[in-house]
């Protein structure tokens, strides 16, 4: 939108290698060793999926829930450039640098996954591609999308170089910035179709499996939900980082854009669960909806964990209340991830007798890439101007009040 | 041509095909590549299996393994009885045990090679294709192993090799290589019994009618596969009390899964429009704005900076 030498951002700066550091390093490697190991075994001896549950944790959490977190730099850039609420635009760096992380390790996580990846090469044959499949429509946008991600920081480069001490550096910004500046429209464009569409279609994956996901998720409607799932999700992944950061290295919370932003998330969860909930009533029964068991009850627990915040989030006095707001962005963090994965795994219904649960080494493999993704955010605050600057000593954050 | 199969030739009479290589070559327009654009109302190539003539023998398992090559699990004892499909057994015969003594009867498992498969319509690559005679069949240069196939699967067929660190997809391709070969599925051609008929879908629907018709007694009225999932070129007849449906098969209404896609995919990127109207709005959107900004922000003096609030009040200094 403009140039951001009026905000204040700052690299965070200090070591990189702190002791949090290092024990997230640790659960990285481990990750890392186990991955190496699967390839060497077969995807079976390190994990619990079966071929009645083949999809586990890989796909689900580190893909499915986890790009859905990573969603901030698609939601927020949606908000400054299409909907033109610039204020958010303090903001849009670390939410693009968390969608970089989320996304990135979740490709890394699925080519773990996949028994053939060497076969990925097909993906630059798009003559053997089948364009009926909605997997292959997620496998092109969100490859497409990680370039588009870096790429959304080009112009910020670009600023950046053309007032760097190196001449040329300036030059190669001179030359090609005004290239940049004129197509940018168009990257950010792309960089907010990309995500709108593989993130409805993580939702349309499963309208394939039919009769097989439970009739409280399996709806024409479950693109939308998973889309308007993601904003919600990828703003409160944007709340806890920008407030984490803001606790842990006094850097500038955003109170009053944070609190803004929580009010454009309880809107979104509004119209989530109006959906939802006017999809399953008008689908299915009262005894269906309540009479299935575990599944009604999960059903009701997902639906409390994302009323509970839409709805307190409406009221300016808990969004006005950075503590509030941060603990309801947690909330919506584990109701959208719950959503996420009772529409993929748990209300997946392969038959009687096959149950899942996965195994530790598949959960290292995930917790590895979780780690990554997190030292990654770590490292880019610390070399990079991505938040804003840090507070004069002595000076606390106001709460956002008068939202 | 053994005694066998020549006396399957004269039982599946009017199958004149049987013996000669690809009996539908040219009767089709599917190809390996773009299976998008398939003719679903082709018939294809399949079975017919007769659970009242089936005794449970299970020489079609050994069959099977002995023609696909699928080896026997390291710890196998003199018995070998898989549970379950699995990648090492594409085939088998289960016993279906009704609530009351006696009433039993077997069932074969194998894929149903599907008029309009799941596992197709899933695989990103085309890895899983339907041949042209309609044989439902898995390319190892195409796959990168995602088990799509797995999930979208009502029958759980496709099995993935998760011991192996080249694993394959696995499952029954109606013995392909047996059928270039001028010949036939190797449990329809060792089956004691001739419980599996193979032919045509359409040749195998008018001989099941053809039997529950002249023995009504003997069959229960149901022709599982005739319209399951939209229809599935394996077919089931059971005798009379036993619901072939009710042999261990899912229940399934009449549409093909893929159309639960399509019907919503299909609508929202029907020719790419809605897309490629996205995309274009959004372009021209956020040029506009941009465009907007820099101008305010040219009047305001302060290039570089935009004053963003809702009220286009500047930032009240809490902000910071």
């Amino acid at each position: 939108m403009s140039s951001h030498q009026d905000e204040r951002l700052a690299a965070v700066g200090g070591p990189i290698w702190t002791p949090v550091f290092k024990v997230l390093a640790i659960v990285a490697i481990s990750g890392v060793i186990v991955s190496l190991w699967r390839f060497w075994v077969g995807i079976g001896p390190a994990s619990a999926l079966t071929d009645a549950y083949p999809w586990g944790s890989w796909k689900i959490l580190n893909v499915i829930v986890l790009t859905a977190l990573g969603s901030g730099g698609y939601a927020l850039a949606l908000l400054v450039y299409v909907l033109n609420k610039g204020m958010y635009h303090p903001l849009v760096r670390t939410a693009i640098l968390t969608s970089a992380v989320g996304y990135t390790t979740g490709v890394i996580a699925l080519v773990v996954d996949i028994g053939r990846p060497w076969n990925m090469v097909n993906m630059a044959r798009p003559w053997e591609w089948n364009l009926h499949s909605v997997l292959l429509e997620i496998a092109v946008c969100v490859s497409a999308y990680m370039i588009f991600l870096w790429l959304e920081m080009g112009e910020p480069i670009i600023e950046g170089w053309a007032q760097a001490k190196d001449t040329r550096l300036r030059a190669v910004a001179r030359k090609i910035g005004p290239y940049v500046h004129k197509y940018f429209p168009w990257v950010i464009a792309t960089a907010v179709l990309l995500p709108t569409l593989h993130q409805s279609s993580l939702g349309s994956l499963f309208l394939l499996a039919g009769p097989r996901l439970h009739p409280l998720w399996q709806t024409p409607f479950i693109p939308l939900l998973f889309l308007l799932s993601c904003y919600a999700m990828g703003y409160a992944a944007v709340v806890i980082a920008t407030y984490l950061s803001a606790y842990v290295w006094d850097t500038d919370p955003h109170h009053r854009m944070v609190a803004k932003l929580s009010k454009v998330m309880a809107w979104v969860l509004v119209v989530f669960l109006v959906i939802r909930w006017a999809d399953v009533l008008n689908r299915l029964s009262v005894a269906e909806i309540f009479g299935s068991g575990t599944y009604t009850w999960l059903f009701l627990i997902e639906t409390m964990f994302l009323a509970v915040p839409g709805l307190a989030l409406l009221s300016m006095k808990v969004r006005g209340d950075p503590g509030s707001s941060f603990r309801m962005a947690m909330i919506i963090v584990v109701g959208g991830g719950l959503y996420r994965l009772n529409a993929a795994l748990i209300g997946f219904m392969p038959g009687d007798g096959f149950s899942y649960f996965p195994s530790v080494l598949e959960l290292t493999i995930t917790f590895g890439f979780v780690a990554m993704g997190i030292m990654g955010y770590l490292y880019f605050v610390k070399r990079f101007p991505i938040l804003g600057e840090r507070l004069p000593a002595g000076r606390t954050a106001e709460p956002g009040a008068n939202v | 041509m053994d005694r066998r199969s020549v006396l399957k030739s004269m039982v599946m009479a009017g199958a004149a095909a049987m013996g000669a290589p690809n009996p539908l070559a040219g009767s089709t327009k599917q190809g390996q590549g773009g299976h998008g654009d398939h003719d679903f109302s082709v018939e294809g190539l399949g079975m017919l299996y007769d659970a009242t003539l089936c005794i449970g023998c299970k020489v079609c398992m050994v069959a099977c393994r002995e023609s696909n090559g699928l080896e026997l699990p390291p710890d196998t004892d003199l018995w070998y009885d898989p549970p379950d499909l699995s990648s090492e057994a594409i085939t088998i015969i289960k016993l279906y045990e009704g609530e009351e003594g006696g009433d039993f009867s077997f069932v074969k498992r194998q894929c149903m090679h599907c008029v309009d498969p799941a596992c197709v319509a899933a695989c990103p690559f085309t890895a899983m294709y339907k041949a042209e005679d309609g044989v439902v069949s898995w390319d190892p240069e195409r796959c990168v192993g995602c088990r799509y196939c797995e999930i979208g699967c009502p029958f759980n067929v496709p099995k993935f090799e998760w011991e192996s660190r080249n694993p394959r997809i696995v499952k029954c391709q109606l013995c392909s290589h047996r059928l270039a070969e001028g010949g036939i599925p190797a449990c329809v051609e060792e089956c004691p019994r001739d419980a599996i008929l193979f032919g045509t879908r359409e040749e195998l629907l008018e001989e099941a009618r053809r039997r529950i018709a002249t023995e009504p007694d003997r069959y229960h009225p149901r022709i599982y596969g005739e319209h399951e999932a939209g229809g599935t070129q394996v077919l089931y007849i059971s005798r009379a009390g036993i619901d072939p449906g009710d042999l261990g098969l899912p229940a399934l209404d009449d549409t093909p899964l893929p159309e639960n896609v399509r019907n919503v995919q299909g609508i929202l990127y029907k020719g790419m429009i809605a897309p490629l109207a996205l995309y274009a709005a959004l372009g021209f959107t956020i040029a506009k704005n941009r465009k907007a900004a820099r101008e305010d922000a040219e009047e305001a003096g302060t290039v570089g900076y935009t004053p963003y609030d809702d009220d286009g009040s500047p930032p009240r200094e809490n902000d910071r």
